[in-house]
C-alpha cells in the first residue's frame, strides 16, 4: 500500500518553479462518468487505492444525459431474450465491424452489471412480477432496456456515486478517513499522461480548475474514461467536457485509436430554438410509439428500410402499429431502425425539401398516446420541451433533426482486459473503441460502460499485482516540466488569439465538412483547415488569472479537440464505403472488403500529426458466427470469407442453437481467448490471468462462470414460471435450464 | 429578432467583488446561460460559471437570477422584458470561489453523512422484487439533479451559517426519506433524521419545493412524511418504553 504524500512545494526533481501538489495512488481513473466510477469501484473492491479525476463536480458527468436505458438481456419482459440475441443485435447494429469478443462479453455480462446496481440502491421501473422492467429500443429484437422513465443515466450515475460514498463510509469506519482508499478529485483536468523511462504508465499531471494550481498523480495504472468528442461539432448533444481528452491523451502517450471515422449522429436532437439545437430527444419517444413525419404528414421511414433489415421491419403502418401490442406476430416499425439509418433518412427528407420550417422533421407522440401516459413515460422530455421550446409534446409534435451524439471509434483496447499497447494504460466506455463497430445501438452505452468499466478496474488491479515490489514505474521529471510549460503557455500570452474563436471555427469546419454525409473533397478541405488551425492553436491566449478561468481551459482543451478532429477526418477520407456512422457521398454502399479493415490512428514520430494505417479486423469465432444464418452473413462478408465461413457456419449451425448455453462458449473462450482474438488484434499479448480475485465482502456477485450460470438459470426458471408464454418458448427455456444445469456439472 | 440587452453579473472572488454591467446581443429562443457564454466568448473570457448539459439534467449552472435561485440553462430570456436589466449573482448560501462559481462542498460533506442503502443481507443481485407502486415514492426523490437550489434557498442555512453543522438541508433530508421509503432498505433512519440530520430545523415553509427545477414535492412528499415517521417513533409511548427498557438492558450487559 502506498502513502499519500502531499507537497505544495515542488522540491522533488522537477526544474519548474511552479508549486506542484503530489499524490500517489495505485490506480488513477480519469473521468467520473459511468465507466470511470464503475472502474474505480472495481479497483477499490480489488483492494487498490484509487483516485478518480473528474473534470466537473462529482455526479455531473455526461452519463446523466443518457435517457432511454441500459440494454441487458435479462429476459424479464420477453423470456426469449438471451445473450445470444443481444450479441446478434449488437453485431447487426455495428454492421459486423464490432470487436466480436467485446460484443460477446458485453451481452453476457450486462445482466449481472444491472442487477448489482439494484444491490447498490438503484430503483428501476418494474414489471408486474416486480422485476426490472425492460423497454423496446432501436435495433433490439426484444424489450431489453432497463430504465427509469427517461432519466436512466441519472439513476446510473447517482447509484454509482452513492456506491462510491458507501465505500468511503466503510473506509471511514475502518480508518477514520473517508478518503483513505478512494478519493474523487472534482473539477480537475489532466493535461498529460506520464510514463517511466521504459515506456510504462507512471502517472498523470493536471490542474485544479478552481485554483489553477498543478497536481501530479503518481500511479502505475491509469484508466481513461473520459467519454466522447462531440464538442468538436457545432450541433451536438454533448456537454463542454466532451473534448476528446481521453482519446488525445492516450494517443500522445503512444496508444492507438481505432475506427475514428465512425461518429454517431443521433437522429433526434432538438432543432429549435437555436440555442438548444442539438439537445437530445430520447429514442424512447419512438420506442414508446412516437412516429416521424415529414412536412407532408407522411411517415417517411417506410421508404428507407435498407435491404439488410427488410425482414425485421414492418411494411405498412397498420402492421407497425400492431407491433406495440403484439410483437410476436408483427414486425417492428421502421422508426426503430438503428440510429444511423434514421439519421440519414431524416437528412434526406430535409434535403428533399420536406423538412419543417426549422430544418428538421416532426416527431409526434401526441396523437399516439394519452397525455397522462406521455407525462408518465417521458417526464424529462415533456419538461424539456415545455421549458426550453414552449412546446407541449402531449398536444403538438416535436421538431427534430440529427445531432452529433457519440463516437464509436476510440482507444484500441484488449477486449478482455481493456488494456492498451501502453503498459498500465486502460480505457473504458465511450473513449475506448471496438465494442460498437460502425454504429452503436441505443441502450448499449450504459451497459458498455458498466461491463467494461468493471473489467478495466479489475485488470488494472491485476496488472499492479503483477508488477512486484520493485517494479513501480517512476515519473520522469523533465516530462512534468514540459507538461507544465505547455499548460502555462496561453496564460503567458494574454493578447493571443481568442480561444473561443478558434473553437468556433473548428466546430463549423467539422460540422459542415466532416458531418453526417462525407464528400472526399470536403473532408480534404477540412484537413487543410485543421493544418491551419494547428499553428493558431499554439498562439491562443488566455487573459485573466489562473483561478477558474474558462478561457484558459478552452485554450488547453483545443489541443485535444484538434487531435481527435484530425483522426476523424483522416479516417473518414480513407474509408471508401458507407457503413454505420460513416456515410460517403461517393461510395454510398457498404463494402465487404472494407469490413475486413480497421483504421488505426497513431501519433507521428515527430508529433506533428496523425499516422493512419490499415489493420485486419479480428476473425470472428465460428461458434459466434454460427448464431447467424449464412444468408444474413452474405450481406456483410466477402465471397472468400463466405467459402471458409460457410463451411464452419454450416457445421456450427446445427449444434449451436439459440439455447446452446453460455457456459460452453464461456469455457471455450476462457481457455484460449488470446489465440482467438487473432494476433493483430492485440498488440499487447498479455496472457489473461486466470486467477480470479478473491471475493470481496459486500460484493455478492460471484465472478466464477459456474456462479453466473447458476444465477442465470435461477432467473430463467423463475421467469418461466411467472410468465404466461407459448409452449414453444417454455420448451426452449426448459431445455436451456436443463442444459445449463448439465454444463454446471 | 435580436436585440441588445442589459446584464449585470457579479464578478469577484472570496476577497470581494461587485456587479459589472454588460450590454450584450440577445437572440430569439435563448436562455440566460447562452448570454453568459456569449459574454465569455466576446467580452469576458475568464468569467467563471459552471455548466454541463444545458438541458436541465445535470444541475451545474445554478445561480440567482434577479434574486431568484434558478438554473441558468432553464431560464428563457423571453421571460424578461427587452428593456429589463437581468442580474446574475452566485448562490448566496455557499462561499464564492470566483464570479458565479461557489464552493458547494457543504453538500458533498452532508451526502457522506447519510448512511448508505442497506439491503437485506440474504438478498442476491437479481433476486430483488419490488412493485412499481412501492418504488414510485423513492423514485420521485431520485429525480433530484443535485443543483443545490433547495439547499441554497432554505432559510435554516441561508440566513444561519451556524446551523450548517447540524442541518443537512432539504436535499439530504429528502435522501434520508428516499432510503426510508425504499421497499428493501433495512436501516433504521428515524432517529438519525432528527438527531444527525436536523429534520427539526425544517419548519415547512416549502421554499425548497418552490425552487426545485425538477418539481419534486420535497416538503409534501419527503419532509412532512419523514417528520410524521419520526414523531410516530419518538413519541409513541410504547416505543418509548421499549427503548428505555432495551437501552437499560444493553448497558447493564
Amino acid at each position: 500500500m502506498t502513502d499519500n504524500t502531499e507537497n505544495t512545494e515542488n522540491a522533488v526533481g522537477t526544474k519548474s518553479t511552479e508549486p506542484l501538489e503530489r499524490h500517489s495512488y495505485d490506480v488513477v481513473v480519469i473521468g467520473a462518468g459511468g465507466a470511470g466510477l464503475r472502474a474505480a469501484i472495481e479497483a477499490r473492491h480489488s483492494g487498490k487505492r484509487v483516485a478518480v479525476i473528474s473534470k466537473s463536480l462529482f455526479g455531473k458527468a455526461h452519463t446523466v444525459m443518457a435517457e432511454g436505458g441500459a440494454a441487458a438481456a435479462m429476459g424479464n419482459v420477453n423470456p426469449k431474450d438471451n445473450w445470444q440475441v443481444h450479441f446478434r443485435d449488437t453485431m447487426r447494429g455495428g454492421k459486423f465491424l464490432n470487436h466480436f469478443r467485446m460484443a460477446e462479453l458485453h451481452a453476457k455480462e450486462a445482466p449481472d452489471r444491472i442487477w448489482e446496481l439494484e444491490a447498490w440502491g438503484a430503483l428501476f421501473d418494474r414489471t408486474k412480477e416486480g422485476k426490472i422492467s425492460q423497454r423496446n429500443f432501436g435495433g433490439h429484437e426484444y424489450p431489453r432496456l432497463a430504465h427509469v422513465g427517461d432519466r436512466t443515466g441519472l439513476e446510473l450515475i447517482r447509484t454509482l456515486q452513492q456506491r462510491v460514498v458507501a465505500l468511503q463510509q466503510e473506509d471511514k469506519a475502518a480508518t477514520g478517513d473517508y478518503e483513505a482508499n478512494l478519493r474523487v478529485f472534482a473539477e480537475t483536468t489532466i493535461v498529460r499522461l506520464l510514463k517511466d523511462a521504459s515506456g510504462r504508465i507512471a502517472g498523470a499531471v493536471g490542474y485544479y480548475r478552481e485554483t489553477g494550481q498543478f497536481v501530479l498523480f503518481e500511479a502505475p495504472a491509469v484508466i481513461m474514461a473520459t467519454g466522447g468528442i462531440g464538442r468538436s461539432y457545432t450541433v451536438t448533444s454533448n456537454s463542454w467536457e466532451y473534448t476528446g481528452d481521453g482519446h488525445a491523451l492516450a494517443l500522445l502517450a503512444g496508444a492507438a485509436l481505432v475506427n475514428m471515422e465512425f461518429v454517431q449522429f443521433h437522429p433526434t436532437g432538438m432543432v429549435w430554438p437555436p440555442s438548444v439545437k442539438g439537445i437530445l430527444v430520447t429514442e424512447s419517444v419512438r420506442g414508446d410509439g412516437g412516429v416521424l413525419r415529414n412536412s407532408e404528414g407522411k411517415r417517411f421511414m417506410f421508404d428507407y428500410v435498407p435491404d439488410v433489415f427488410r425482414k425485421q421491419y414492418a411494411e405498412t403502418e397498420e402492421e407497425a402499429d400492431r407491433w406495440y401490442d403484439d410483437q410476436e406476430n408483427n414486425r417492428r416499425p421502421p422508426e426503430l431502425l438503428p440510429r444511423d439509418e434514421v439519421a440519414r433518412s431524416i437528412n434526406s427528407e430535409v434535403k428533399a425539401g420536406r423538412g419543417t420550417p426549422n430544418g428538421g422533421v416532426f416527431l409526434d407522440v401526441s396523437t399516439r398516446l394519452p397525455a397522462e401516459e406521455i407525462r408518465r413515460r417521458l417526464p424529462s422530455m415533456y419538461h424539456q420541451f415545455k421549458e426550453l421550446a414552449d412546446v407541449d409534446i402531449t398536444a403538438q409534435p416535436m421538431e427534430v433533426g440529427p445531432t452529433c451524439h457519440y463516437v464509436m471509434g476510440g482507444i484500441e483496447v484488449d477486449p478482455d482486459t481493456q488494456g492498451t499497447v501502453v503498459p498500465g494504460l486502460y480505457a473504458a466506455g465511450e473513449c475506448s473503441g471496438g465494442m460498437h463497430g460502425s454504429n452503436r445501438l441505443g441502450g448499449n452505452s450504459l451497459s458498455d460502460l458498466l461491463v467494461f468499466g468493471r473489467r478495466a478496474g479489475l485488470h488494472a488491479a491485476e496488472y499492479i499485482d503483477g508488477l512486484g515490489a520493485a517494479g513501480k514505474p517512476a515519473v520522469v521529471d523533465a516530462d512534468v516540466d514540459a507538461a507544465l510549460e505547455e499548460a502555462l503557455a496561453p496564460l503567458a500570452n494574454p493578447d493571443g488569439e481568442n480561444p473561443y474563436t478558434l473553437h468556433h471555427d473548428l466546430q463549423v469546419t467539422m460540422n459542415t465538412l466532416v458531418g453526417i454525409i462525407r464528400k472526399p473533397e470536403e473532408v480534404s478541405d477540412a484537413l487543410t483547415k485543421l493544418e491551419e488551425f494547428k499553428p493558431r492553436r499554439t498562439k491562443v491566449g488566455a487573459a485573466g488569472g489562473r483561478r477558474f478561468n474558462p478561457g484558459w481551459h478552452v485554450a488547453l482543451d483545443l489541443r485535444n479537440m484538434l487531435i481527435v478532429s484530425e483522426c476523424v477526418a483522416k479516417a473518414a477520407l480513407e474509408r471508401e464505403e458507407s457503413r454505420g456512422g460513416h456515410t460517403r457521398d461517393d461510395h454510398p454502399a457498404m463494402s465487404s472488403k472494407w469490413r475486413q479493415i480497421n483504421l488505426i490512428c497513431s501519433l507521428k514520430a515527430d508529433g506533428s500529426g496523425i499516422d493512419l494505417k490499415h489493420q485486419p479486423i479480428p476473425t470472428i469465432r465460428p461458434d459466434l458466427l454460427g448464431l447467424f444464418e449464412v444468408s444474413e452473413l452474405r450481406k456483410y462478408f466477402t465471397e472468400e470469407e463466405l467459402t471458409v465461413l460457410g463451411d464452419s457456419a454450416q457445421a456450427e449451425a446445427e449444434p449451436v442453437a439459440e439455447a446452446k448455453p453460455a457456459a460452453e462458449a464461456e469455457a471455450e473462450t476462457e481457455t484460449k481467448p488470446e489465440a482467438e482474438s487473432a494476433p493483430e488484434a492485440k498488440p499487447e499479448a498479455k496472457p489473461e490471468a486466470k486467477t480470479e480475485p478473491a471475493p470481496i465482502p459486500g460484493q455478492s456477485n460471484g465472478e466464477k462462470a459456474a456462479d453466473k450460470v447458476a444465477e442465470e438459470s435461477t432467473e430463467k426458471s423463475a421467469t418461466a414460471e411467472a410468465e404466461e408464454q407459448t409452449a414453444e418458448a417454455e420448451a426452449e427455456a426448459q431445455t436451456e435450464d436443463a442444459e445449463t444445469a448439465a454444463e454446471e456439472k | 429578432m435580436g436585440y441588445k440587452g442589459k446584464f449585470k453579473v457579479w464578478r469577484g472572488d472570496a476577497s470581494g467583488g461587485d456587479l459589472k454591467d454588460f450590454e450584450v446581443e440577445i437572440n430569439e429562443g435563448e436562455v440566460v446561460l447562452d448570454i453568459i457564454h456569449r459574454l465569455q466568448a466576446t467580452q469576458a473570457p475568464d468569467m467563471a460559471c459552471r455548466w454541463n448539459c444545458k438541458a436541465g439534467k445535470c444541475g451545474s449552472c445554478s445561480a440567482e437570477i434577479n434574486g431568484k435561485p434558478r438554473l441558468m440553462c432553464m431560464t428563457r430570456m423571453s421571460t424578461f422584458e427587452q428593456d429589463e436589466t437581468v442580474t446574475v449573482t452566485p448562490l448566496r448560501t455557499f462561499p464564492v470561489i470566483k464570479d458565479l462559481v461557489t464552493d458547494v462542498g457543504f453538500n458533498y460533506a452532508k451526502a457522506r453523512e447519510v448512511k448508505s442503502f442497506t439491503p437485506p443481507k440474504d438478498l442476491k443481485p437479481g433476486e430483488y422484487r419490488m412493485q412499481q407502486i412501492d418504488v414510485e415514492r423513492s423514485q420521485e426523490f431520485r429525480k433530484c439533479i443535485e443543483c443545490y437550489l433547495c439547499q441554497n434557498t432554505c432559510h435554516a442555512v441561508r440566513d444561519h451559517e451556524e446551523n450548517k453543522d447540524n442541518f443537512s438541508g432539504p436535499r439530504y433530508l429528502m435522501r434520508v426519506a428516499e432510503l426510508d421509503m425504499h421497499p428493501l432498505d433495512t436501516a433504521d433512519r428515524k432517529n438519525s433524521a432528527q438527531e444527525e440530520h436536523g429534520l427539526g430545523f425544517c419548519n415547512i415553509t416549502k421554499c425548497c419545493t418552490e425552487v426545485c427545477p425538477e418539481h419534486i414535492r420535497i416538503t409534501d412528499n419527503a419532509l412532512i412524511p419523514m417528520k410524521e415517521r419520526v414523531v410516530d417513533r419518538k413519541y409513541d409511548p410504547l416505543v418509548w418504553l421499549g427503548n428505555k427498557i432495551r437501552r437499560r438492558t444493553s448497558s447493564d450487559a
